[in-house]
């Protein structure tokens, strides 16, 4: 059996910069090349020398598979591509193809135009790197050559995401990529077949943690908005601009028009445009409701949703603003907070988390002054509002999708490791995970080697093919009775007795006085010395083993009485 | 509309009669040639496969008579035994089945036929046809004992065919045909007895999942056809439960609820542990984690079968709505569970804070069980399903069992809550729904009750109106939720005033519901002060109004009420107990006797005296033959003036009433006719005066159509009496014209055409004559003969002295009348802004009218719309735009399409 070797060269035990190698019957697929957020020397990216020390990546590496296009799935694509240099195919999905390189612009311009780094990927070089990509489509079987084959499974979290199977001979490996259980506004929920992959791998963000309902949050987060809307207040709602930002953008603007409201909504523009169209575009990517109803309105056509204008945030009256970046540490959110924070009629919703020493974070845990760059001192009047809209799966889901694909063996990535500890035992506990095809079965055949061939076929036909007579085992035993009768009698009351235990076979009494029970022979005779015992004489084939063997100790306790 | 119905029924009767005719010669005709003979022939003719199996096609079309389905069929086998091609074979044995299901044919001759061919038959796909084909055979001669037997026996030995369609068939057969008692199958001959069931079990784990669903589906038929299936049934279902074919697991768990019905209280082990639960406990829980599987179809099919599980023990049921939250592996409460503990803390919310929902204890690794076997949180997940398919079954499913369990339903009514604010209309509509039939066992907490009150901002007006009833009938359990529930609706009336009706209304049961919780709201409501006077509020703001409607109905029951009440609001009470008297109950006011008497007889409750008062007066109507004309006439004006009164004040008498007072606004009208002075001046003088008269004419026959397709009940009996009285008004007018027109030559034609009615209403009513005694037909038929004969200045002498002499007849009441009306609630007459649209182009007008009593509205009722130019348009609304809201109502929410070329605004009408 041919072994799969999976190596993590990022995100194994922890979130970002995932990539993961797995070797599989000979053939070596790279899944996911991200990068890490939290670095900016070499660590940003995985280490790919790894693969090889000297020699192309694109002789190692028979494809590369991106999930999705958030950047620690995607952001070393260019550096690994271009820059360290793979020419071989890119798989990813069509949204995710669409997207991905506005995301890797928006990354590449930050690095360099912002931080000044050099040594980084250009544009032409995401441009390079995109022409290598090859998109599938969901369900679709791509053979990447003659033994490897690949097949995208719907994943929920954000647009165009996908769990691949990869597949090798009758080996393979199911990745899941980040994916979503419960289904939300604008996406469907994961779902795979049962495709009993011999390793599935998969990501284990909430392993530790079991949500509630969604409703509640969506319930909690609109009432919060309506509120403040009414009262005359602003609602400052910083997001990074895709994923959930669409997410929250259907929400509010279904509940406007639900409700007839009038307040605007506006969306800081910029990146957000040029996605928010290939949205509209990827309608078949998107949950139920909106792939029922796009036909008579595309809901990420916005009809309350506009573009948002620096000028329009000292605009009087109550007004609804989503603004980048999500964690209130720079750029137009920041500016907007900074004007409207002194207002406590006002509300700021974060609807994500924060990493420590922005000021999202600090306002999140009840500060509520707040120094600024030049020695100034802000002070929150304003309302800070918490609501967590993630999307990846809990430990439920997770449960859930290991039990729909039946896996033989499941890896866990992607999530801390002293919570996967938790998650293994309960995998191991309630799913017992123990392949069924390692079980030993039983096989009648013969394996004929012929010109460096094997080959497994029946006993008879090997027979037939070489000529040869089948030989017969018979095992033969003796029991003896205590009867006084003759044979004859002693045979018919063999056969009667028989005939009354094992109904499902077929006993026969042949005319020459013995008697068969399929391929059980039974004679009586009667031995010279004494007549008061008769020695019965069972014969079976080997094949009978099991029948002779029963019928023998049925034998050896005795006939019943006979009604005599 | 008359003139609609008029018209509509005319078509219908020309439609009906003629093509029943034609039809019976036509069918005739058909059975003439020889069927068998012509299609022996055809296939004579065929030269190959491809052409047989043409005629095949084409004979297949037309319908064979019973007759000659014998020499049909007798041709098909002899065809069907020289025939090589298969797919011709197929054809002939799919022949066989539908011929041998014609009605009047007795399928038992070809049967052995059938049999026959089949034990030859190779081709797999002609094998499962003929198996169809047996089936037909076998379902027709459901009697036939020993028929049915051969046929299990036949199918029985196909069950091992290596073809799955065979299979399938086999396990068709044995379920529609398999003998339900294991006796009657003991034959003499020794056929072993064959329990059906433990065969069809057999399959159950076939290769194929095709057989497997055919087996399962077997076994429900027989399941369906009375026989009881074994218990040991249930273990072999729930191995099928974890198949990897959605449509076997689909089928899996419709047989385990089939089980778990037959044998609740039966007794199972739990795997894995020596304790023993309930089987419908056992099943309930399979169920419920098949809300969670792959497959969306297996998913809807569990939810929906959750709801009729009502045998489960409570402590499974309330499990369904359970879910363990944890964050890091510390337990955490759900969102329902924190407003719980915040509204019993008498804390009210302060606002999310960043770790409000902070995770408390640890929780114990062990115990946490992430896949549960049992029916943990089987609706959580239901109702967040993606599928709103899954998610409207769920909410069904809530409902059926929170119907049967008042502590279940007070469980979910959190989660039925949540799903108010799904993002499909019917998801959030059914919900309401649901959450209104369980509102008898559930009290609304106030964090609950405000989320149900934001929906009422909802833009659909269905979902508004839904909410509004539900409100009718939730019990509120303090008197801050009364005053929110009030703020809220009035709110809603602002924003949506064409839902005032519905508000009032809801106002209304609301206010009958909780009098004790209105009370100390009262001063609040009415703005008293207890020192000074305040202003006093406007007597036509509908939000006014539906304050009042509120603190009156809740008046009803609280004596004390009244007393808080200021000078202004008694007179205010006077008027809308007469303007809005459905709305406004009748109250015990304390020296106000003058109020409460003036009204308060008419309406109390018992409707006898009205019912009586009725009566009287049309018995008083009786007696207008025996007074002078002039003493008629003014009874009738007054029973009139009576009825319509009646009809007002009494919503349930309103259709005989308007009935009986219309009948007697014709008499009225033909009594004043007659008592012209004209009539006995001479002809020449009296031509312009003759206004009266034939206006009269036309008016009676007007009202007379209106009788006839206004109201919905009328008997044989009326409709006799109201022709009687169009023919009088007909001769009317035939007299009057008679007189004002010169030269005979039109009166021919009329009096031709007078006395062709009379026939028609003769040969009509022929049994109801015996009736109308004394009566102005019944004299016209005695004279019958001679009018034929005579002139026509003649006939109109004779009508002239019958009319006069004529008694009046007494029109029965019938059981059950009721007035067909239609009300337009928008758009509302007298509006201030004329619609304005530019000429040439298309503008749309939202109208919404209750229809009453209307009968089948989607092909009676159409829109009117007047141009101010006189120009008028008939517009036939869609089916799709009516709803039903109740029994004999009707509401139509449509859009009407203008376009005119020169003018502004218009009038509407129904």
């Amino acid at each position: 059996m041919p072994e799969i070797r999976v190596t993590p060269l990022g995100a194994g035990q922890d979130v970002g910069r995932s990539c993961i190698l797995v070797s599989i019957a000979g053939k070596n697929v790279m899944l996911d090349c991200g990068m890490h957020m939290g670095f900016n020397d070499d660590r940003r990216f995985p280490d790919f020398s790894y693969i090889t020390q000297n020699g192309r990546l694109t002789d190692f590496l028979d494809c590369v598979i991106i999930s999705h296009f958030h950047l620690d799935h995607c952001g070393a694509l260019p550096y690994f591509s271009e820059m360290v240099g793979y020419d071989g195919p890119i798989y990813m999905t069509h949204p995710t193809q669409a997207i991905c390189p506005i995301l890797l612009e928006d990354y590449r311009k930050i690095a360099v135009d912002k931080k000044g780094e050099a040594n980084f990927f250009t544009s032409q070089m995401i441009k390079d790197c995109m022409k290598k990509v090859v998109a599938v489509h969901l369900h679709q079987t791509v053979q990447v050559d003659d033994e490897l084959e690949i097949k995208a499974y719907y994943a929920g979290h954000v647009l165009g995401a996908a769990m691949f199977q990869i597949k090798v001979g009758s080996e393979s490996v199911v990745y899941t990529g980040d994916y979503n259980m419960t289904p939300d506004r604008h996406l469907g929920a994961a779902w795979i077949d049962k495709c009993r992959p011999n390793l599935l791998i998969t990501e284990s963000t909430y392993a530790t943690t079991i949500r509630d309902s969604k409703r509640c949050r969506e319930r909690d987060f609109l009432k919060k908005v309506h509120e403040t809307v009414e009262r005359g207040g602003k609602v400052l709602i910083p997001v990074f601009a895709l994923g959930r930002a669409q997410e929250l953008c259907i929400l509010l603007e279904t509940f406007w028009e639900r409700m007839n409201l009038k307040v605007p909504i506006y969306f800081s523009t910029g990146l957000t445009e040029k996605a928010n169209h290939y949205y509209k575009l990827f309608i078949p990517w998107t949950n139920q409701k909106i792939r029922k109803t796009f036909v008579q309105r595309n809901m990420f056509e916005f009809k309350h949703i506009k573009a948002f204008d620096r000028a329009f945030a000292d605009n009087p009256g109550p007004m609804v603003v989503f603004a980048t970046p999500g964690m209130l540490h720079a750029g137009q959110s920041l500016q907007i907070f900074r004007k409207w924070a002194g207002n406590e009629k006002n509300m700021v919703i974060m609807p994500g988390y924060c990493v420590q020493g922005t000021v999202g974070h600090k306002i999140l845990s009840g500060q509520r002054k707040l120094e600024m760059e030049g020695r100034q001192v802000l002070e929150v009047k304003m309302q800070v509002e918490y609501m967590s809209f993630s999307a990846h799966a809990d430990a439920k889901g997770i449960m859930q999708l290991v039990g729909q694909a039946e896996p033989e063996s499941v890896l866990l990535v992607h999530g801390e490791a002293k919570k996967m500890e938790f998650l293994k035992q309960k995998i191991e506990q309630e799913l017992r995970l123990l392949p069924e095809a390692k079980k030993p079965r039983l096989l009648h055949g013969t394996l004929i080697m012929k010109d460096s061939n094997f080959r497994l076929v029946s006993s008879e036909q090997a027979l037939k093919e070489l000529g040869l007579a089948e030989h017969q085992l018979r095992f033969t035993c003796r029991v003896h009775l205590h009867d006084t009768r003759k044979e004859q009698e002693t045979a018919l009351r063999v056969y009667s007795h028989l005939k009354s235990v094992l109904k499902d076979h077929c006993v026969q009494h042949l005319p020459d006085g013995s008697v068969t029970v399929e391929s059980v022979l039974l004679q009586a005779a009667a031995p010279s010395e004494d007549p008061g015992t008769k020695v019965l004489l069972v014969s079976w084939t080997y094949q009978d083993e099991e029948l002779g063997s029963f019928l023998t100790s049925l034998l050896k306790k005795g006939l019943p009485q006979a009604p005599s | 509309m008359a003139a609609h119905l008029k018209k509509r029924v005319y078509e219908e009767f020309t439609k009906v009669v003629q093509p029943q005719e034609e039809i019976a010669t036509k069918k005739l005709r058909l059975t003439k040639p020889s069927k068998s003979a012509a299609l022996h022939i055809d296939l004579c003719k065929a030269t190959s496969p491809a052409d047989a199996l043409q005629y095949l096609l084409q004979f297949a079309r037309k319908p064979v008579e019973a007759e000659s389905v014998e020499g049909v069929v007798r041709i098909l086998l002899e065809h069907y035994y020289k025939e090589n091609d298969p797919s011709v074979r197929l054809k002939i044995a799919s022949l066989l089945g539908l011929l041998s299901k014609t009605a009047g044919f007795s399928p038992d001759c070809i049967m052995d036929d059938a049999i026959n061919i089949l034990q030859n038959e190779k081709s797999h796909q002609v094998l499962a046809q003929l198996l169809d084909t047996l089936l037909a055979i076998g379902t027709k001669l459901p009697e036939n004992q020993a028929i049915q037997m051969r046929l299990v026996d036949v199918a029985c030995k196909h069950l091992t065919d290596t073809s799955h369609g065979v299979r399938n068939k086999c396990l068709q057969l044995l379920g529609n045909l398999g003998s339900l008692e294991k006796s009657v199958t003991k034959d003499a001959e020794g056929l072993a007895a064959r329990d059906v069931q433990k065969i069809i079990g057999d399959y159950f784990s076939d290769q194929d999942p095709r057989v497997r669903t055919a087996a399962i589906k077997a076994m429900l038929q027989l399941h369906e056809r009375g026989l009881k299936l074994h218990q040991t049934i249930y273990n072999q279902a729930c191995k099928l439960l974890s198949d990897d074919y959605e449509q076997v697991r689909s089928a899996a768990v419709q047989l385990i609820w089939v089980v778990s019905q037959l044998y609740p209280e039966s007794i199972v082990p739990i795997p894995s542990s020596n304790e023993e639960i309930r089987l419908v406990d056992d099943a309930f829980g399979k169920i419920c984690h098949m809300v969670s599987d792959g497959s969306w179809v297996v998913r809807v099919q569990a939810a929906k079968l959750l709801g009729s599980m009502e045998q489960v023990s409570s402590h499974f049921l309330e499990q369904t709505l359970d879910k363990k939250l944890m964050s890091d592996l510390r337990r955490k409460r759900t969102a329902h569970e924190r407003a719980k503990e915040l509204y019993s803390s008498g804390e009210f919310s302060s606002g999310r804070k960043w770790g409000d929902d902070a995770p408390k204890e640890e929780v114990d690794t062990g115990a946490v069980n992430l896949i549960e076997s049992g029916a943990c949180g089987a609706f959580v997940h239901g109702l967040e399903d993606e599928m709103y398919e899954v998610r409207i079954a769920a909410v069904e499913a809530l409902c059926m069992l929170a119907q049967s369990s008042p502590s279940f339903a007070e469980k979910c009514l959190d989660f039925l809550v949540d799903m108010f604010n799904d993002e499909i209309e019917e998801v959030r509509l059914q919900s309401i729904h649901t959450m209104r039939k369980i509102s008898n066992n559930i009290t609304l907490r106030e964090d609950q009750l405000d989320t149900v009150l934001a929906v009422l901002e909802d833009s659909s007006r269905d979902i508004r109106e839904a909410l509004h009833e539900l409100l009718c009938c939730t019990n509120v359990s303090t008197k801050e939720g009364i005053h929110l529930a009030l703020v809220e609706l009035l709110k809603n009336l602002t924003k949506y005033p064409t839902d005032r009706d519905s508000i009032w209304k809801c106002l209304k049961f609301l206010g009958s519901r909780h009098p004790t919780l209105v009370l100390p709201l009262v001063p609040e409501l009415l703005s008293t002060h207890p020192f000074f006077d305040t202003a006093e509020p406007d007597m036509d703001d509908p939000a006014y109004i539906a304050v009042l409607v509120l603190i009156f109905n809740a008046a009803k029951t609280c004596p004390t009420m009244p007393a808080l009440f200021s000078d202004h609001t008694f007179r205010h009470y006077a008027y809308l107990r007469d303007s809005l008297s459905h709305l406004v109950p009748a109250l015990r006011l304390p020296g106000r006797k003058l109020v409460s008497s003036a009204v308060s007889p008419s309406i109390i409750p018992q409707e006898d005296p009205s019912q009586q008062f009725l009566q009287q007066s049309l018995e008083r109507v009786y007696s207008l033959q025996h007074l002078d004309p002039q003493g008629a006439q003014e009874l009738l004006e007054f029973t009139i003036r009576d009825l319509q009164r009646l009809g007002e004040l009494q919503s349930e008498l309103a259709g005989v009433a308007d009935f009986s007072a219309t009948y007697l606004r014709c008499q009225l009208l033909l009594i004043k006719a007659l008592q012209e002075k004209l009539w006995n001046v001479a002809a020449p003088l009296y031509l312009k005066q003759s206004d009266l008269a034939s206006a009269a004419a036309k008016q009676i026959m007007e009202e007379t159509y209106k009788m006839e397709f206004m109201y919905s009940g009328v008997e044989n009996k009326q409709v006799v009496i109201i022709h009687h009285m169009r023919l009088q008004a007909k001769a009317l007018q035939l007299i009057v014209t008679a007189r004002t027109t010169r030269g005979l030559d039109p009166l021919f034609g009329m009096c031709e055409k007078f006395l062709q009615e009379v026939d028609f209403f003769q040969r009509y009513f022929i049994a109801d004559l015996p009736h109308l005694q004394d009566s102005f037909v019944d004299k016209l038929l005695d004279l019958m003969p001679r009018l034929m004969t005579s002139k026509p200045a003649e006939v109109v002498k004779i009508l002239q002295t019958m009319l006069r002499q004529s008694a009046f007849l007494h029109l029965p009441l019938p059981e059950q009348i009721h007035k067909a009306s239609a009300t337009i609630i928008e758009p509302a007459g007298e509006s201030d802004n004329p619609l304005r649209f530019t000429s040439g182009l298309v503008v749309a007008l939202d109208v919404d009218a209750t229809l009453e009593h209307v009968q089948d509205p989607q092909n009676t009722v159409k829109v009117q719309v007047l141009y101010p130019d006189g120009q008028a348009q008939m517009i036939h609304p869609k089916p799709a735009d009516f709803r039903n809201p109740g029994p004999g109502r009707h509401r139509l929410i449509t859009q009407v399409y203008l376009s005119h070329t020169a003018w502004t605004g218009c009038a509407m009408k129904l």
